[in-house]
Parts: C-alpha cells; sequence; structure tokens
C-alpha cells in the first residue's frame, strides 16, 4: 500500500502543488455523485448570486417603466455631486486598510511564529483575534466610546493630540483613518491566526535547509516564508478589497452618532442605499452596484492571477 | 519526523535586539487589541456618571452594573430579548443550511468530476469576492417580487449561501486528503456516498468546523442583509437593534432625551450582550480553530 504520502505532500505550501500529480486522481467520474452534491449548493448560487447579478445589470440598464436606458442611469449617478467624494473616501480609506493589513498581519504572524514558548506564542494570537467577536454594528459603537474624548480610555491620547471633543476627533479629513482602525481592530487577528496557520504548514525541511545555508531569521522571512505565503496574502488582499469597497455600517453609525458631522452618504454603499430607499430610484442603485461589482472584480483579477490562487486548476 | 515538526521549524531570532524590538511590537499590539475590551468591561459596571468622571481603568460596582442590565432590558420593553432570540434563529438556521449545502459541495469541486464543474468553481470564487452587499439590494427585489420581505427566510436563505465557506472546503479537500486514499477506499468496496461520509467527511472535521464558524460569526455580525429585508422592529437582529438603541442615546443624539432614553453604561453593555454568543464561541473554539488551521501539517 502505497496511501501514507510523503508527509511533503500534506505540508508543502502553493509551490509544492504545481507538480502534475493528478492523472489518477478523479476516478469519481464514472458515477454522476458529483451532481447530487452539488445540486443545493448550485441551486443556491443561482437563486442568490446569478440571478440577483443579471438583475442589477438589467436594473442598470433599463429605465423606472422597464425600458431600455442605455447609459443614462451611470451618467446619472456618476454626474451625481456626491458620486465623486464617495470614491475618493472609499479609495483612501481602502489604501490605508490594505498597507496596514498587509504589512501589520504579515509581520505579526512571523512575529508570533516564532516566539518560542508555546503558551505566550497562543496567548498572542488569542488576544489578537478577540476583537474580531465584534464585528460590524458592535465594533463601531464600542470605537464610537473610544473616539468621545468624554469617556475614552485614551482620551489623554487624543486630548494629546489637540482632539477635546468627538467632533474634533470625527473631522471629515480623519474619517478613512479612522474606518481602518476600526476595520484592522476588529479584522486583523483572524487574519493573523489564518497566516500563522499558513506558516506552520511550511515544510520543516524546508526551513531547516535554510537554516543550515546560513539564513538569519529575516533573511528566511523575506526569501522562504513570505513567498510561502503570498498565496495567503493574495488571498488577504481580495478579501479584504472586497469587504472595503462595501463600507456601509462604520460610517452609517457614525453619521446617525454625529448628528450628520458624518454625512449619510459618506460610502458609495450609502449613497446607492440612498437612491433605492430615499430616492426609490433602484436603477440609479444597481448602477452604483454594479460599478461597485466591475472595480471589485477587476482588482481581485490582479490578485488572483498574481497571487495563485486558483492555481491548483 | 514529527518529533521535530513543532520546534524546529520556527525561526530563530537572534540577539538581545532583535528580540526586545520584537518583543516590544508585539506588546505594542496587544495594549492595541486589548484596551478597548478592558474598558468596555469595565465600563458596564459604572454608573453615566462615574463612567465620564471616574478613572477609565477603575471598576464601578455591581449595583451598577445590575441597574445598567435592568435598563436594557426594559427599553421598548424588552427589545433586546426579541432581538436575540431572532440572532439566533438566523444565525443558526443560516449556519444548518450552509453546512448541509457547502460541505458536499467543496468536496464534489475538489475531488469528483461533474460537467460544470469549473464553471462552478469559478463561479464561487467570482461570487465569493463580489461585496455581498452589491447583490443586497437586487435580492431585496428579489424576494421583494415573492412576498419574503420580513419573512426570517429572506436573511436565512441569502446568508446561507456562503461560497467562501465552499471554497474553504474545495481548498482542504483537493490539498489535504490524498485521493490515493479515496481510491483505496473506493477499492476496498465504498460507495461513493461512504467515501464522503466515511472518510473524507471526519478528516474534514476541522475545516467544517472553521467554516461554521466563520458562517455563523459572519451571519451573527450581518448588519447591512437584515437592515434591508427586515422593515420592522420585532424582526431585528440583535446587531440592527444596537441602532434603535444608538439612536436613544442622549450622549449620541441629543434630540433623543426623554423617558425612554438610554444612558452610555447601558449603550456599551448592549455592546457586549450583542457579542456573547460570539464571544463565547471564541472562547470556546480557540484550540479547536488553531488546530483546524494547523491540520494540514499535522496529520501524518
Amino acid at each position: 500500500m502505497t496511501i501514507a504520502p510523503p508527509s511533503d505532500q500534506l505540508t508543502a505550501g502553493a509551490s509544492e502543488r504545481r507538480r502534475p500529480a493528478r492523472q489518477n486522481g478523479r476516478t469519481a467520474g464514472r458515477t454522476p455523485i458529483g451532481y447530487v452534491f452539488v445540486a443545493l449548493y448550485a441551486l443556491l448560487t443561482l437563486a442568490f448570486g446569478v440571478v440577483p447579478a443579471l438583475y442589477a445589470v438589467v436594473l442598470a440598464f433599463t429605465n423606472a417603466n422597464g425600458g431600455f436606458a442605455g447609459i443614462t442611469n451611470f451618467t446619472k449617478v456618476v454626474g451625481d455631486f456626491r458620486f465623486w467624494p464617495a470614491v475618493l473616501h472609499v479609495t483612501i480609506y481602502l489604501v490605508i486598510w490594505l498597507i496596514a493589513l498587509v504589512v501589520f498581519v504579515v509581520g505579526l504572524a512571523l512575529l508570533v511564529h516564532a516566539v518560542r514558548v508555546r503558551w505566550v506564542s497562543t496567548a498572542l494570537r488569542f488576544v489578537y483575534y478577540l476583537p474580531g467577536a465584534l464585528a460590524g454594528a458592535s465594533s463601531v459603537l464600542l470605537w464610537l466610546f473610544v473616539l468621545d474624548p468624554t469617556a475614552s480610555p485614551v482620551s489623554g491620547l487624543l486630548k494629546a493630540f489637540g482632539f477635546n471633543s468627538f467632533v474634533a476627533v470625527i473631522q471629515p479629513g480623519h474619517l478613512p483613518a479612522i474606518f481602518a482602525i476600526i476595520a484592522f481592530w476588529t479584522g486583523a487577528g483572524g487574519w493573523i491566526v489564518i497566516m500563522y496557520g499558513a506558516l506552520n504548514n511550511i515544510s520543516t525541511e524546508v526551513i531547516e535547509a535554510a537554516r543550515v545555508d546560513g539564513a538569519n531569521a529575516v533573511q528566511t522571512a523575506i526569501h522562504i516564508q513570505l513567498p510561502m505565503l503570498r498565496k495567503w496574502i493574495a488571498y488577504m488582499g481580495v478579501m479584504s478589497l472586497a469587504a472595503g469597497t462595501q463600507l456601509f455600517v462604520e460610517p452609517q453609525l457614525l453619521s446617525q452618532a454625529s448628528n450628520a458631522v458624518v454625512p449619510n452618504d459618506y460610502s458609495l454603499n450609502q449613497l446607492a442605499y440612498q437612491y433605492a430607499f430615499q430616492q426609490n430610484d433602484f436603477n440609479g442603485a444597481a448602477a452604483i452596484s454594479l460599478l461597485l461589482l466591475v472595480v471589485a472584480l477587476l482588482l481581485s483579477w490582479v490578485f488572483v492571477t498574481r497571487g495563485g490562487l486558483f492555481e491548483k486548476e | 519526523m514529527s518529533a521535530l515538526s513543532g520546534e524546529s521549524s520556527r525561526v530563530n531570532l537572534r540577539g538581545w535586539s532583535a528580540r526586545s524590538v520584537a518583543g516590544i511590537v508585539m506588546a505594542l499590539f496587544v495594549l492595541f487589541f486589548v484596551i478597548p475590551i478592558v474598558w468596555l468591561l469595565l465600563a458596564v459596571t459604572k454608573s453615566a456618571k462615574s463612567l465620564i468622571v471616574s478613572n477609565p481603568f477603575s471598576a464601578g460596582s455591581w449595583s451598577d452594573l445590575v441597574a445598567n442590565w435592568h435598563q436594557l432590558f426594559a427599553f421598548q420593553d424588552g427589545a433586546v430579548t426579541t432581538w436575540i432570540g431572532n440572532s439566533a434563529v438566523y444565525a443558526l438556521g443560516a449556519l444548518v443550511i450552509t453546512l448541509v449545502v457547502g460541505v458536499p459541495a467543496g468536496y464534489a469541486l475538489a475531488l469528483t468530476e461533474f460537467k460544470g464543474r469549473r464553471a462552478l468553481l469559478v463561479l464561487t470564487l467570482v461570487v465569493m469576492l463580489i461585496p455581498s452587499t452589491a447583490l443586497v439590494l437586487p435580492i431585496f427585489l428579489e424576494l421583494n417580487s415573492i412576498g419574503l420581505i420580513g419573512s426570517p427566510l429572506s436573511v436565512i436563505l441569502p446568508m446561507s449561501f456562503f461560497p467562501f465557506g465552499v471554497y474553504l472546503t474545495y481548498i482542504y479537500f483537493s490539498t489535504s486528503i490524498p485521493r490515493d486514499l479515496l481510491a483505496a477506499a473506493r477499492i476496498d468496496g465504498c460507495t461513493e456516498f461512504q467515501v464522503f461520509s466515511r472518510i473524507a467527511l471526519p478528516l474534514a472535521a476541522p475545516i467544517v468546523a472553521l467554516v461554521a464558524f466563520f458562517s455563523f460569526v459572519q451571519n451573527w455580525n450581518n448588519f447591512f442583509l437584515p437592515f434591508v429585508m427586515l422593515p420592522s422592529s420585532d424582526g431585528y437582529p440583535v446587531q440592527v437593534g444596537l441602532t434603535s438603541l444608538l439612536a436613544a442615546t442622549p450622549a449620541f443624539n441629543p434630540s433623543s432625551a426623554g423617558s425612554d432614553s438610554v444612558q452610555l453604561p447601558t449603550l456599551a453593555l448592549a455592546t457586549i450582550v450583542s457579542i456573547l454568543p460570539v464571544l463565547f464561541v471564541f472562547l470556546f473554539s480557540q484550540r479547536f480553530l488553531v488546530a483546524g488551521m494547523t491540520a494540514g501539517g499535522t496529520k501524518e
């Protein structure tokens, strides 16, 4: 029996899997069991993925009466005085957030992975991870407190920067950074744990070989660990980018809590929501959604093709 | 081999200064992640006045905590209890459907051959990368046309479509399950279903737990979908309910000062209560999750 594979096959990172090991792989092709297993999922994909997406396309190119509208919906929303500021807000937020995420998550994962005392490493991961329990509205509420100098645990810090009131903290120029901090605080830990797991999966022999060759920790990180994390970093980038363009709950709650110092059309999604539920213009809302979709798909494509997300195929 | 794998794959940080810098960086991030949570836990034990005047990291009193608790659950005649119940129904309902539908799908995509497999795979990745809110409004219209808006199904069904979970199981099945093992089971006389249920599924337990975890947390914390789908406060999950509480907090909404208004410590308590189930899952599953993340490297 040759069932027990060499350990590399189980532990190797992405690059290890390029070799053509699947000639005798899919022997299940003889029976149609695959159809049974995916049937329900395919149904859900149609109902809540494909059909709504196509519906958005239809809506974006038609008018309220269902007649073909060409690109008038797009020219309307792009010409909206609120559109470009929203694009700018989301873009700045994304740049800050993605850079922070990649730099700090990868850095911290490498550092924590280098910790040799087991319980310290476990405790660190847990602490970094814990804020992930507070997502969505809960974390925004918590950060409302943290950013309000009257009650904040870091009011000293806020005041040292000259922020003496809640309104001073949430000036428009600060918002992208604030939203990035909230998102990082909530989401980074999960990614650190995932990166840590990926680091654990790097074959022992590879690290050992690097060490024998005289590589120090930094060289090993740059030349061995980072390339092997590439796929996960790309994945984190894609998911975070997709999530980031959706910016909604943070500005929405901040707008509510600041008596509209933060406008309720700060982000693109809020603008789409305004179109749909305040102006009853579903076609305009669909046009914004579609624009968001195209941008996210284009950018993801770069990540996917360069990060080897799908290289199994 | 396995005796080595624990320690020797770790990279040595040599030198005293390198270690101190690394330690300081990690410690600073500990503070960043922990301070808000510690503060929150203390804030709920204070009265509205002492929250502002006392040291942020001093503890309050038990009686203030009880008072905050009563104010929270008395809000709008116990609305908070209703919201938590709603959240549980939505999150668990979607979780069950996600697992029943998603895990076999990930298995089939990874290890079986069928027509349209690659198309479904690409579709899964694409939908996974689509901002889910981009689909919320179209799904709203779709469900509106069949009269589901306001029904629990209008949030449970869309939430149970979880391509990320399918992708995770797909990756796991295609990288961590040796195909030879499945082939051997077939030679030994297993049917295709038995190969899945007796061989692949038990091996995939860590990744199933991981998917369940992500699904539950995401469902519980979902804001935009229920915000759009559920017009009535009776149907809110607790995350959307928080906005009602926020709107009733004079400190953040001066126009709301009235009989049913909410004080800051009560709002803080609401924040904790709203995430308690997720927090429990976090604490409970920490070890299991890490095991799941690293399972590929340790099963030999």
